[in-house]
């Protein structure tokens, strides 16, 4: 069941006190063709300053969507989207760091040469290609893989390839799409923890779209929920945790209670996403 | 020894103990030496011809034309691999006509080649391009269609323009496709040309073992044989030597 695209029921989310990073305003995707697919929208979202941002959702809701059109990797079909008060259409602004749930990795190339690409293509100059290389191959713990290619590696190891490979670019804005998704749990806590680290000392802006409820309780200040396609958002929590933190508040009663109200918040959603009977009997009651 | 090295050895050993087999069956008149001769006296003769000079210009001639044909095809191949991989219609057209089109027999259509071309070398250099363009194409088309469309996304993450996002990324992801292609088109432009040179040709190797052969002269023809042989086991060894240090890095480990 579709709903009203233009029906802009969606809260608008505002950013933390440092002002908004990236704004999207009345932002949709269609995928256009005979049976067009309207996948997104409409979503009006504020991303603070050096803010941590989650993204849940039921699958298929357009989570990877919306990260596609906030990267500029696609256009949105509607709306306006501005990353450091510059719009962004259809191409990625400089400053906007991308890591995907699949392997990246470029297979031909070594770790060192996989983290060195963008700065080489960037004419970036040598030594401070070392630099940066050696700094972010040291930061995500692959200094004894420099020469290793990555066929060589772990699923957990090549995305922290792939991690650090958008590290070295130094940028402003990281979206990562489910990039533990394909990683077993204790890798992806762990991997959290990582990330966690990585955001507090590049201090840039992060949006993580993850399906992993407790991924989300656990690593962001703020949390938007998604409805089931169009995606929307239906609510957004903040998650009130300290800026110094790690895996360990997996712990903690309020995770517990987060992850509790996420998915109260999400089961209706999920069971339209699949088509389920308790789920198209409670969207009609709505 | 690695598991790699015995295979290895277990080759060479088969290879050898083959023509060795082969030398006592000729040498014992097991092999009626009308019918065969010993692959030690092919080697003398050929080490002769080799060295009179007398076969020097066939052999240019079908090195080069080969040489040609497979330059010609795998640009040609790569070229309609890429566009057949951009438009999904076409290449639902085409698909069928891909895969049966090593069931033709192109050779019927070599005179025709020769009243469109003249008796030279372009009627030769295009039955070796028809031959070995439509194993690049379809390597191409494999090797894309394997191109993960992440990396396309990430090319677009670091700004790349189409050409340097098919230079650094799309040919080297679909490198071991392409290996293919090259290894089976340049077979393809071989068995091609000199089974052409056979037919109707006034020159090149595989017209003077069809001369030899029709002379009796069993030595040359022989010699020429192995030299062929020879020729293109080289050629293949070396594409094949390259193809596994690209791939090793590949492997998991």
């Amino acid at each position: 069941m579709m709903r009203d695209g233009a029906s802009g029921s969606a809260p608008v989310m505002t950013g933390q006190d440092r002002g908004a990073h990236a704004v999207l305003r009345g932002v949709t995707r269609v995928y256009p063709g005979a049976m067009a697919v309207h996948a997104l929208g409409p979503i009006d979202l504020d991303i603070g300053h050096g803010e941590f941002l989650a993204v849940v959702g039921p699958s298929g809701c357009g989570k990877s969507t919306l990260l596609d059109v906030l990267a500029g990797l696609n256009p949105p079909t509607e709306g306006t989207i501005t990353f450091e008060d510059k719009p962004v259409h259809g191409t990625v602004p400089d400053g906007v760091g991308v890591v995907f749930q699949e392997d990246a990795s470029f297979p031909w190339l070594t770790v060192h040469d996989n983290v060195a690409f963008g700065l080489r293509r960037a004419g970036v100059d040598a030594t401070e290609i070392e630099r940066r290389v050696t700094y972010a191959i040291g930061f995500m713990g692959l200094k004894d893989f420099t020469k290793a290619y990555p066929a060589q590696l772990s699923g957990g190891m090549r995305q922290r390839v792939c991690i650090a490979r958008t590290l070295v670019m130094q940028p402003r804005l990281i979206l990562l799409d489910e990039p533990f998704g394909a990683l077993d749990q204790q890798t992806r806590l762990l991997m959290g923890d990582e990330l966690l680290r990585l955001w507090r000392e590049t201090n840039a802006t992060v949006m993580l779209i993850t399906h992993a409820l407790d991924e989300a309780a656990m690593l962001s200040d703020r949390v938007g929920v998604m409805s089931a396609r169009p995606g929307c958002f239906i609510d957004v929590l903040t998650t009130g945790w300290p800026r110094d933190r790690d895996s360990r508040i997996v712990a903690d009663s309020a995770f517990g209670t987060l992850t509790g109200k996420l998915w109260s918040l999400l089961r209706g959603e999920s069971l339209k996403a699949i088509g389920s009977r308790e789920g198209l009997t409670q969207s009609a009651g709505a | 020894m690695t598991r790699a090295a015995k295979v290895g050895w277990s080759r060479i050993a088969l290879i050898v103990g083959s023509v060795v087999l082969l030398e006592v069956l000729c040498r014992t008149k097991i092999i009626n030496p009308l019918t065969m001769i010993p692959p030690s006296t092919m080697a003398v003769k050929l080490y002769e011809i080799l060295a009179s000079g007398q076969m020097t210009d066939d052999i240019i001639q079908t090195f080069s034309t080969v040489a040609i044909a497979f330059v010609f095809s795998v640009i040609v191949g790569l070229g309609i691999g890429a566009l057949v991989h951009a438009l999904p219609r076409v290449r639902r057209a085409i698909d069928p006509l891909l895969a049966s089109y090593y069931s033709i027999p192109f050779f019927v259509f070599y005179p025709l080649l020769i009243a469109l071309f003249g008796l030279n070398t372009i009627p030769l250099i295009a039955i070796g391009v028809v031959f070995a363009t439509a194993a690049m194409v379809i390597s191409t088309l494999n090797g894309l269609d394997r191109v993960p469309r992440v990396l396309v996304k990430t090319a677009k993450i670091y700004r790349m323009s189409p050409l340097s996002t098919v230079m650094l990324l799309t040919l080297p992801s679909a490198a071991p496709y392409l290996f293919t292609g090259l290894k089976l088109a340049l077979a393809y432009a071989f068995i091609g040309i000199i089974a052409g040179e056979f037919i109707l040709s006034g020159g090149g190797l595989g017209f003077s073992i069809a001369y030899a052969y029709q002379n009796f002269d069993n030595d040359t023809m022989y010699a020429l044989m192995m030299f062929v042989l020879v020729v293109v086991t080289l050629m293949n060894a070396i594409l094949h030597m390259w193809e596994q240090r690209l791939l090793k890095r590949r492997a998991r480990a």
